[in-house]
């Protein structure tokens, strides 16, 4: 389990314990975190589960592959240098205590 | 006292539940009910070809949201529940528990199940298909005992299927009674790439492949007869060639239905308290007759069918959009590519990492991306917005795609 916490667009924030294995998006859409749609289901085909990684985190993830790099150029918010795709960043107990920030949109 | 009559959507999957999600987000406050025939809650159907199949996904991975959000937005779900009729004069829905519902408004969202093989033999055991969790689930059991493995229907799920039975080491043919991959869903010249990609994996493409006979053994599968005289053994078939949309209870109720309930761009039916939206439906608007099985087409005309129940004109006219993962391949489509005249390709075939952008005329039609993802999310906008490319600009690899879309 890896603690993570959700800082949706509204402030609201929600902490959520992720298994290890499953990615931030499947812990974030079963606990009720709203701001990450997740469309396509973690194939990374729609871009709809943005986020904008806690700037002291953002090295310790391993970098986008070549298809969310892509992808994230086609994100609907701003594109910052810690953006990611959140069904992306698979958990592990190296992300405990990790923070991420959801856009004002999705799609 | 009666219940006051809320909105009931028949069909719990992606499109069922954007319903329900989105008539919340316009400002529905009444009662909601979303009814689902399978016993799960809504889930993700995409990974059930590719991640539930190799065992990297699991069933509590693919629920589209938690179990509290339903509480949360007051969205009543009923599963292992289905719609007997729907009482149009009286506005009431009765399910197949006697409960009956008083409804304003009825989004149908019954989707598609899998057509059936007619050939003798389609009842034995080890002949499979996919469409559920459930039907994930046996098929991947059944592909672990197996060696080999036969694909009925060369179409998007049949290829997927495939694919990942050759990763698992199964010895893999696919059966195609077109002359081609693909026939319904893409162009030949991308079914020639896919028939070339599996080939290259070491998959037996037989394209022509009329199967007229599937054989038994002791109640169990054992080869795949086809017209010419042909016999593939097998330990497991997999079934996929095409679907039936799930139109009879709207059909049964008097709406309209021609090869799926027909609906509107804002997913209206005939009658004004009832919607439609994805696999059930048959479209006509903007882009003609659409018969679309997709994500972005449950999601989309979801969204647009809830503001329908509002009286909100809210027309899906988005370019179609489609993906498909096969081994190391990333495709997305875009667009429309039916009447093209003329095909540029951008990237590296050979590497199979390119776009093949289809024109009529001149005009962007629509693009067929291979690990391109740049490409078709630019070509999205690019088509949402007409954006003038020309060929030579989209063959042209120092053209940015992106300065059309500004």
């Amino acid at each position: 389990m890896a603690k993570i916490t959700f800082i949706e667009h509204s402030g609201e924030r929600l902490v959520v314990n992720i298994p290890v294995g499953w990615t931030v998006m499947q812990g974030a859409v079963q606990n009720g975190v709203e701001g990450i749609e997740a469309e396509c289901g973690g194939s990374c085909a729609c871009a709809t589960c943005h986020c904008y990684v806690d700037e002291a985190f953002v090295d310790a993830l391993p970098a986008p592959s070549e298809t969310e790099e892509a992808m994230l150029e086609c994100t609907a918010a701003e594109r910052l240098p810690n953006s990611r795709l959140s069904c992306q960043l698979k958990v592990s107990e190296a992300l405990d205590g990790l923070v991420l920030r959801l856009p004002e949109a999705q799609s | 006292m009666a219940a006051a009559p809320g909105m009931v959507v028949i069909g719990a999957g992606q499109g069922g539940l954007q319903v329900a999600e989105s008539l919340r987000a316009e400002g529905w406050d009444g009662p909601l009910t979303l009814i689902g025939e399978e016993p799960q809650a809504p889930y993700h159907r995409p990974p059930l070809s590719k991640a539930m199949l190799t065992g990297a996904m699991d069933e509590a991975q693919i629920a589209i949201r938690g179990h509290e959000f339903f509480g949360k937005h007051g969205i009543e779900l009923l599963t292992g529940l289905r719609v007997a009729s729907i009482d149009r004069a009286a506005r009431r829905v009765a399910l197949s528990d006697g409960r009956i519902l008083p409804y304003r408004g009825v989004a149908l969202a019954t989707g598609a199940r899998g057509r059936p093989l007619p050939v003798p033999g389609a009842e034995l055991e080890g002949v499979l298909s996919l469409r559920t969790l459930a039907d994930a689930q046996r098929l991947r059991a059944a592909l672990e005992g197996a060696e080999r493995v036969v694909v009925i229907g060369g179409g998007f799920i049949g290829l997927e299927v495939a694919a990942v039975a050759r990763k698992m080491g199964r010895e893999v043919t696919v059966l195609e009674a077109a002359d081609r991959l693909l026939a319904r869903s893409a162009t030949p010249f991308l079914a020639d790439v896919f028939a070339g990609l599996h080939r290259a994996h070491g998959v037996t493409v037989d394209l022509g492949a009329k199967v007229v006979e599937l054989e038994g053994r002791d109640g169990r599968v054992a080869a795949v007869c086809t017209a010419d005289g042909g016999r593939h053994p097998a330990d497991v078939v997999v079934v996929g060639i095409g679907i039936i949309p799930n139109a009879e209870l709207a059909a049964a109720s008097g709406i309209a239905c021609d090869g799926g309930v027909v609906v509107d761009d804002c997913g209206r039916t005939d009658d004004p308290a009832i919607v439609a939206v994805g696999d059930c439906t048959v479209r006509r608007g903007a882009y003609g007759v659409l018969r679309l099985e997709s994500v972005q087409n449950a999601v989309e005309m979801g969204k647009s069918a809830a503001a329908a129940l509002l009286g909100r004109e809210r027309p899906f006219t988005a370019a179609p959009w489609f993906w498909s993962d096969q081994y190391d391949v990333k495709l997305q489509i875009v667009g429309l590519s039916a009447g093209h005249d003329q095909i540029v390709v951008r990237g590296e075939p050979a590497e199979r990492r390119f776009s093949a952008f289809y024109f009529r005329d001149g005009a962007l039609l629509a693009i067929d991306s291979l690990n391109r993802p740049q490409d078709h999310m630019l070509g999205r906008k690019l088509l949402d917005r007409k954006a003038p490319l020309t060929p030579e600009q989209a063959e042209d690899p120092a053209f940015p795609l992106a300065s059309l879309t500004r």
